[in-house]
């Protein structure tokens, strides 16, 4: 049992990587143990079992092929696309803000399942696009509906978030896939253009937060209060923070969300700038090894949801901290792997464990 | 065209861009954290600190104010008081039917602590009760164990033993106004439950009295829960405060004043110290130090007795014939020889008018040394017209009228010395000779407040430039002399003696009960209204069957005793109609309380006991008034008479002043 293929694939797996894993996961948890003013519940402890299953599984989808993925993309983001067209429905029959869809042992979030297909899908209509193709209009006209669908289902729920994460995946993609460049700037002008008229969509408290992040002064004890507290945690932990289990701003509840959107500022607190730089060298390894593993990969499909999953991964932790720092409006993005929360590390996981199978992939002897 | 390496290098071109956008925004990321905990770290700090540590102030204990014996005026009383924080409550109906079995809780109480409950903020205590005694407060102090968010709290509040008699002359305490917490940014201020001084000496003195806060430096929850103290920063309680005033003269003297509506001022002749200075009637400084019932304010603020004036500073009057010393030493001291007579027919001539004197009759013959007990005006008219109003106004200043003093009270009323300087400055006008026969006998411009007398009096009384005190802070003081030849004020002074000692005196009234104690003093009536020539011919009404407010003010000011003084007394009746009827056996009774004690408290008690009856009659009739109103409401239409049962008529209080006694 110690023998045989068995032990030769585990042995191909990238461990380094694992590991800078396990550390900023085990991280996270300390984190959470203190938060909870020095106690293993609430969160700490499921979150630990959590992080312990969903490593395992992580390491388990690396063993998958990347062929796999491409026979079941274009079924995944259907299922995905469908659940979500579900929820709404579901939602507006309960009424009010719907996000799950309970199936009774698990509540599954189908917009965080999205983030993957969309660079799953995307990844594979262009691997199969016949060269040259890429540059034209005509093909443009596809992935943008396919990007579409799904972000305008999610603003429905409403979930800001979440729906410029996938649009940010779907449209990485484009860029990546090789779309011409002035289209981008084309768009950006569009997206300019089209900004007043976005802004009367928005939700009340969707607008306020963004007018609040433009000048946090304006409301430091309402909704502003968010980002100043938050600010003044991270601020006030110094170059090596006030020590672990002393954060003042995180127990005495000045800081808000301080497991799930806030926790770098509870982290920071604690363990200062040098446990910030922990956090952000850590994902900068993970992020650095998730391009490099793009870069030598083979095939379109490879090298784009390799990249396009990094992409998004980068997504997730860049939104994050600039809002804890007080550098983007407060928007409900958790940190991945940090963050209590079991979608959002699931997402990452299965999202780190596709690279690892494309990093496994590349290993593998040419044919 | 495109071949899979040129794709290749296309993505990786493109992938490159994008991975070293991911690098700078991690390296920007890395900067703004290092710019936040780093460069800004000590700002954050700061904010972090403000956050988390709270300064809980200590209020300090206000200051007594006590007699010059010692004797307390104004005091704290330990308050124990029963407090819930709502937030550790959880359940409210538990809560309060287990305080209900120590502490029996009315049905307003308990809405009023719903209502408390549902509105404030949950870390501010809501009050359950005040004022308990000690066995409910220990009691409760043993359910604390078992009852969280119970907070049976010691506090003190302000208490005045003596009640309405020093009210106008101690103040209140009261919560402080966003104004008062603007203009002193003291934190004590918006202190819950903080008072500071709202008049009179608790107002004057609040700096002294108020002491300097303690802190408690403690860590707060963001919802301003306290979870542990740091360190404690002990009170400075206020100063002891110490009046010139007697306590029990000043008690006797309010008890004296009875209803009526008067300010009496003792004073003493040497030293200037003020013994007492009551303003009657007045409201109870304990009730306004927590909270005034609406309808007391307004009853108060309705009652024509002005409860809410403090007359004995603030009171304006003609001084009427107790100004004639002033003429007096005004006339000697222009040369005017005492011996002179003029002949009173009861009216004096100027141009086409006439001036009465108040004996139709006339008094004959009049020389300085009879005129004053006479209190004759056509003696006054003649010899303050010689005198002339500068002469007269200069020895009204010099005696302290028009003048406000170094005392700790607020409105201070200055009042007016008229001469032909300020008429020329007023009215552009020049004085004329009328005006100085008005001004010679009191009345005219001439206003004055009843602090001003008593100050005028001691200084005739001893010839020295006294100013009055009210804060005994260090030894007596020591006045020179006013300047007023001896013999002059001897001359006045045997003058005062008569108007109460001899035969023809006007004040026989205030004649002193005690052997080897002579009291020496000066009426005065000072008109409310103004007595027309239609009514003068068919006689002047009687000031008694005129309405209250019709009636003149009597005025009296007296000093004791004459062989070497040492008191002096004011006094003010409003609507009192004569001095020496009314308002002279009060001073009697003020200044032989000074001497004999016991004999004063005999001559109180008849007095207290028509004022109880009086009372009760009063009070009788408005509670018939009101049962008559009641059963006018509550009777169906359908069985009224249709003619309507005569109300009984309230009974008309008998609001004359207390009618003299004939014992001295």
């Amino acid at each position: 049992m110690f023998n045989g293929p068995w032990l030769r694939e585990l042995s191909r797996l990238p461990w380094g990587i694992v590991l800078v894993i396990a550390a900023l996961g085990s991280f996270g948890l300390v984190v959470l143990y203190s938060a909870a003013g020095g106690s293993l519940s609430p969160w700490a402890l499921k979150q630990g079992i959590r992080l312990l299953v969903l490593l395992v599984a992580m390491l388990a989808l690396a063993q998958v092929r990347p062929e796999f993925w491409l026979r079941i993309a274009w079924p995944f983001y259907g299922a995905v696309l469908l659940s979500l067209v579900g929820v709404e429905i579901l939602g507006r029959v309960g009424g009010g803000s719907q996000r799950w869809l309970d199936l009774g042992i698990i509540q599954l979030q189908p917009s965080e399942f999205m983030k993957l297909a969309i660079v799953l899908a995307l990844a594979r209509y262009y691997h199969f696009l016949p060269r040259g193709y890429e540059t034209r209009p005509m093909a443009l006209w596809p992935p943008l509906a396919m990007i579409a669908m799904p972000a305008a289902l999610v603003m429905l729920q409403p979930d800001l978030g979440t729906a410029l994460s996938i649009t940010f995946g779907g449209v990485i993609l484009l860029f990546l896939a090789g779309v011409r460049l002035w289209l981008f700037a084309g768009a950006g002008l569009a997206v300019a253009a089209a900004l007043p008229v976005a802004w009367n969509l928005l939700h009340d408290y969707q607008r306020k937060r963004v007018l609040i992040f433009l000048d946090p002064a304006s409301d430091p004890l309402g909704a502003g209060y968010h980002i100043t507290q938050s600010k003044i945690a991270i601020g006030s932990g110094g170059l090596v923070g006030k020590g672990f289990l002393q954060g003042t701003q995180s127990h005495l509840d000045y800081l808000p969300e301080l497991h799930t959107d806030f926790i770098f500022a509870t982290m920071s607190e604690e363990w200062g700038f040098l446990g910030g730089m922990f956090i952000i060298i850590g994902f900068g390894i993970i992020l650095a090894w998730g391009i490099s593993v793009a870069m030598r990969a083979r095939g379109q499909f490879q090298r784009l949801l390799a990249m396009g999953l990094t992409a998004t991964l980068f997504f997730y932790l860049a939104i994050n901290m600039m809002m804890v720092m007080g550098l983007a409006p407060v928007v409900g993005i958790p940190l991945p792997l940090i963050s209590y929360g079991g979608s959002a590390m699931m997402t990452v996981l299965i999202l780190l464990g596709l690279i690892m199978g494309i990093a496994r992939e590349n290993t593998r002897p040419q044919r | 065209m495109s071949t899979e390496s040129e794709r290749e290098q296309s993505f990786s071109r493109r992938a490159f861009v994008l991975g070293g956008s991911m690098g700078l925004v991690g390296t920007a990321l890395a900067a703004r954290m290092a710019d936040l905990s780093i460069f800004e770290g000590q700002r954050y700090q700061m904010a972090s600190e403000e956050n988390r540590v709270q300064l809980r102030l200590i209020p300090p204990r206000r200051g007594w104010i006590v007699d010059r014996a010692g004797k307390p005026l104004a005091l704290n009383r330990p308050d124990y008081r029963l407090e819930l924080i709502p937030e550790q409550i959880t359940d409210l109906d538990a809560t309060l039917a287990a305080i209900g079995k120590v502490l029996p809780l009315s049905l307003e109480d308990q809405l009023r602590i719903r209502a408390d409950f549902a509105i404030q903020p949950k870390f501010m205590p809501v009050e359950v009760a005040r004022n308990l005694d000690w066995a409910a407060f220990a009691s409760l102090n043993v359910h604390v164990v078992d009852l969280p968010g119970l907070q049976p709290i010691r506090a003190f509040s302000r208490v005045y033993p003596e009640a309405d008699h020093f009210a106008h002359l101690l103040g209140y305490v009261g919560a402080p106004t966003p104004d008062q917490y603007k203009l002193q940014k003291d934190p004590l201020l918006i202190f819950p439950g903080f008072r500071i001084g709202k008049d009179g000496i608790e107002r004057h003195e609040d700096k002294p009295l108020r002491g300097k806060a303690g802190a408690r430096r403690v860590e707060v929850t963001a919802r301003g829960r306290v979870v542990r103290e740091l360190d404690t920063r002990p009170d400075t309680p206020g100063e002891t405060l110490k009046l010139t005033i007697d306590r029990d003269l000043q008690s006797y003297t309010a008890r004296r004043l009875g209803d009526n509506s008067a300010s009496v001022i003792v004073i003493d002749c040497l030293t200037g110290d003020i013994l007492t200075m009551v303003s009657m009637p007045a409201y109870d400084p304990n009730v306004f130090s927590t909270r005034v019932p609406a309808a007391l304010w307004k009853s108060l603020q309705e009652d024509d007795h002005h409860p809410l004036i403090n007359k004995s500073a603030m009171g304006l009057y003609p001084p009427g014939s107790t100004f004639k010393m002033i003429t007096a030493l005004a006339a000697l001291g222009q040369g005017t020889n005492p011996e002179d007579s003029v002949r009173c027919t009861g009216s004096y001539k100027l141009g086409n008018n006439t001036w009465h004197c108040h004996s139709r009759r006339g008094h004959g013959p009049v020389n300085m040394h009879t005129a004053l007990p006479k209190s004759c005006d056509v003696y006054f008219y003649a010899f303050g017209r010689a005198t002339g109003i500068d002469a007269i106004a200069t020895m009204a200043r010099r005696l302290g009228l028009g003048a406000k003093y170094e005392l700790p009270l607020a409105g201070q009323a200055a009042g007016l010395v008229p001469d032909s300087a300020w008429k020329l400055r007023r009215y552009k006008k020049s004085w004329t000779p009328g005006e100085t026969l008005n001004c010679s006998i009191g009345q005219g411009y001439i206003i004055v407040n009843p602090l001003q007398l008593a100050v005028m009096t001691a200084r005739i009384a001893s010839g020295l430039a006294i100013e009055p005190r009210l804060i005994a802070n260090g030894p007596a003081p020591v006045f020179p002399s006013l300047g007023i030849p001896e013999d002059h004020l001897a001359i006045v002074r045997q003058g005062m003696f008569d108007v109460v000692n001899a035969g023809i005196g006007t004040a026989k009234a205030a004649k002193s009960p005690i052997e080897g104690v002579h009291i020496a003093g000066k009426t005065g009536t000072a008109q409310v209204r103004r007595i027309t020539a239609e009514e003068r011919k068919h006689g002047v009404k009687k000031n008694e069957s005129l309405d209250w407010k019709q009636r003149d003010h009597a005025l009296f000011v007296a000093f004791a005793p004459t062989e070497s003084p040492r008191y002096a007394v004011s006094i003010i009746l409003e609507h009192g109609i004569a001095g020496g009827k009314y308002a002279a056996p009060i001073a009697k009774d003020v200044l032989t309380y000074l001497f004999e004690p016991e004999r004063a408290l005999k001559a109180l008690e008849p007095i207290e006991r028509a004022l109880a009856a009086k009372r009760a009659e009063v009070a009788r009739a408005e509670a018939a008034a009101v049962r008559a109103a009641e059963e006018e409401k509550l009777m169906p239409a359908w069985l009224r008479n249709d003619a309507p049962s005569p109300n009984p008529a309230p009974a008309s209080p008998n609001d004359a002043p207390d009618q003299p006694r004939d014992d001295g």
